[in-house]
């Protein structure tokens, strides 16, 4: 077992980019990897003049109708088994995961859980976990990494839940330490935000090796409606917030806060749960099947990295510093026909 | 009637009360450090507006206007240091800079100390002082959570000591990352100290929260931090630790 990260090994990118398939495009093209990247959409300007505007990526990803975690476990993995309790308080409703097998192979799955009616959304607390919901996943986090199994999570939660329960049980110290598993947790993990990525809350589970989105989900640091009320002092300016803080898929793409889309049915993901889960499913075996190529002391260098990279600074002597807007480990994600022979 | 001059003489403590008003960085270091034993790192760092934010004002604006009030070139000042003898490497967060939100100079800031910490084997001490991350900097502050605390993951594995102290307020995405991680975890009297801000949690809920919610004293009873500390004896408490992790350690050295 690793019991520490060095810096990043020389040839571990090339290791990387080679357990990608980059510059082997026949072979990829054989196991029918290439209608999979197909789907998947790596560049803002895929977009063109049909970018959705923010409100409307934020309206999609709350939509009532839209699959959810445990739809697409369903339909995505096969002979789901749930795994229930934190082992300390209670099982939190609104976090649901287990061991189940994603084309053929044994994975762990974690999500956020939001229901589908309101009775259901009163059960499942609207998505907005318990630190004990965060408690659950890591400890399946730790079977995943003691048994070897690849970890998917799915991120839908308008943020974790805020109430003075949640506060007298550690709700900060839960994500914290939620996100400090995650960073070092020695088996591949890829995120998938389903719909609402809110902050902290969906952090939690977000520190992944590969973190993909549907394409009209959102990710923020705080809800549109919240920064409002602190900026604008009107929780009614929610969507010009919203359009501020560019949390939607095409922004998240150009951030690099996530590596790659998934489309979409035409409609929305809310039309069509079976192929909104089909999608997920190829980009999930796609990037499993790549990742769990990768020596595991070199996706953890590569975990640090994709991380660390984070950050708009200027520094005298320099010029401004900022994510680079495709950094490699997208570009890696992208079409081997397109990227050609290294 | 206080006096500025003798609440600074006690460190911004009331001399009647008790109360433990905010400290500023420069008076927080001036608390911690050994004399001039401080020595400041990225000092020159700002931020630079990815989202080219604008609400009322745009982002870049109010960094000057802050930059103006505090002294400061962003919400943390950060630096090798002596506290009691043992050489630290200190990082102090200052609320008065944009309510000590987190954006990408904190995250960067925090994390290069950090990383300084593991390389050197020296003692991280952080002291928080913040709402949360910076709004205007939207995922990309957010994503400042991850940065930091996979320094100090490193840091950690390394078996090098991290002392995270919390000061009023610590809230939001600064709590729910590196400064719930400390190995050991002080908090000032009276501090204000959760994730989601009492307005909301009220909100929620509907109804009053009852006194002390969110205070230091709260947190010790709810078993989140290790120890409220009074500010004039925040100093040789640290340096307890420091010390007795000191010994633990091989060749008077933090080991791998």
């Amino acid at each position: 077992m690793l019991d520490r990260i060095g810096p990043l090994r020389d040839g571990a990118k090339a290791s990387l980019e080679d357990a990608l398939g980059l510059g082997n495009a026949r072979r990829v093209e054989k196991n029918g990897h290439l209608a999979i990247e197909a789907g998947l959409i790596t560049d803002a300007s895929a977009f063109a003049s049909a970018r959705p505007t923010a409100w409307q990526a934020v309206q999609a990803a709350r939509h009532i109708g839209r699959p959810h975690a445990l739809d697409i476990i369903a339909r995505a993995f096969d002979r789901f088994q749930e795994l229930h309790g934190d082992r300390a308080f209670r099982d939190d409703p609104a976090i649901v995961g287990g061991i189940a097998e994603l084309a053929g192979r044994p994975v762990v799955v974690i999500g956020q859980q939001k229901g589908a009616s309101t009775e259901e959304n009163i059960e499942r607390n609207f998505g907005m976990p318990y630190p004990e919901g965060y408690r659950k996943a890591m400890r399946l986090y730790r079977l995943a990494e003691k048994f070897h199994l690849p970890l998917v999570t799915l991120i839908d939660t308008p943020g974790a839940y805020p109430g003075p329960e949640a506060e007298e049980r550690g709700q900060a110290e839960a994500i914290a330490s939620s996100i400090h598993r995650m960073t070092r947790l020695a088996t591949p993990i890829v995120a998938v935000v389903l719909g609402e990525g809110g902050s902290g809350g969906a952090l939690a589970l977000g520190v992944a090796d590969v973190v993909l989105a549907l394409e009209n989900a959102t990710y923020s640091v705080i809800s549109p409606e919240g920064c409002a009320a602190i900026l604008w002092r009107s929780a009614a300016e929610a969507e010009r917030a919203a359009e501020a803080m560019k949390l939607a898929g095409p922004d998240l793409l150009e951030t690099g806060v996530v590596d790659a889309l998934i489309r979409e049915p035409a409609g929305g993901a809310h039309t069509d749960h079976d192929a909104t889960a089909a999608a997920i499913k190829t980009a999930l075996v796609a990037q499993l099947e790549r990742l769990t190529r990768v020596p595991i002391a070199d996706l953890l260098s590569l975990r640090y990295e994709r991380f660390r990279a984070f950050g708009a600074i200027v520094e005298p002597g320099t010029e401004v510093v900022q994510a680079p807007p495709m950094p490699w480990w997208r570009r890696a994600l992208r079409s081997p026909l397109r990227r050609g022979r290294r | 009637m206080l006096f500025n001059k003798q609440l600074e003489r006690r460190w911004n403590v009331c001399q009647k009360c008790g109360h433990h008003f905010k400290l500023g960085a420069a008076q927080r270091i001036e608390l911690l450090a050994d004399s001039r034993s401080f020595t400041e790192i990225d000092a020159e760092m700002t931020s630079s507006d990815p989202l080219r934010f604008v609400d009322s004002k745009p982002y870049p604006e109010r960094i000057a206007a802050a930059q103006a009030k505090s002294g400061h070139r962003d919400a943390v000042v950060t630096g090798d240091a002596a506290i009691a003898g043992i050489p630290v490497v200190l990082a102090v967060m200052d609320f008065e800079f944009m309510g000590g939100s987190m954006g990408s100079v904190v995250g960067e800031k925090i994390t290069r100390a950090a990383e300084r910490a593991f390389a050197e084997r020296k003692p991280l001490v952080v002291v928080a002082a913040s709402g949360g991350a910076r709004m205007q900097e939207g995922t990309i502050a957010l994503m400042q959570m991850a940065k930091i605390v996979s320094a100090l993951a490193r840091l950690d594995a390394a078996g090098t000591p991290y002392l995270s102290v919390l000061t009023d307020p610590t809230t939001g995405g600064v709590l729910a990352s590196f400064a719930s991680l400390g190995d050991i975890i002080l908090a000032e009297p009276g501090a204000l100290i959760g994730f989601s801000g009492a307005r909301v949690t009220s909100e929620t809920i509907g109804e009053k929260l009852p006194k002390g919610f969110q205070r230091a004293e709260f947190l010790l009873e709810h078993g989140f931090v290790d120890q409220v500390v009074p500010r004039t004896q925040l100093k040789e408490r640290i340096a307890f630790f420091l010390g007795a992790f000191r010994v633990a350690g091989q060749d008077l050295r933090w080991s791998l």
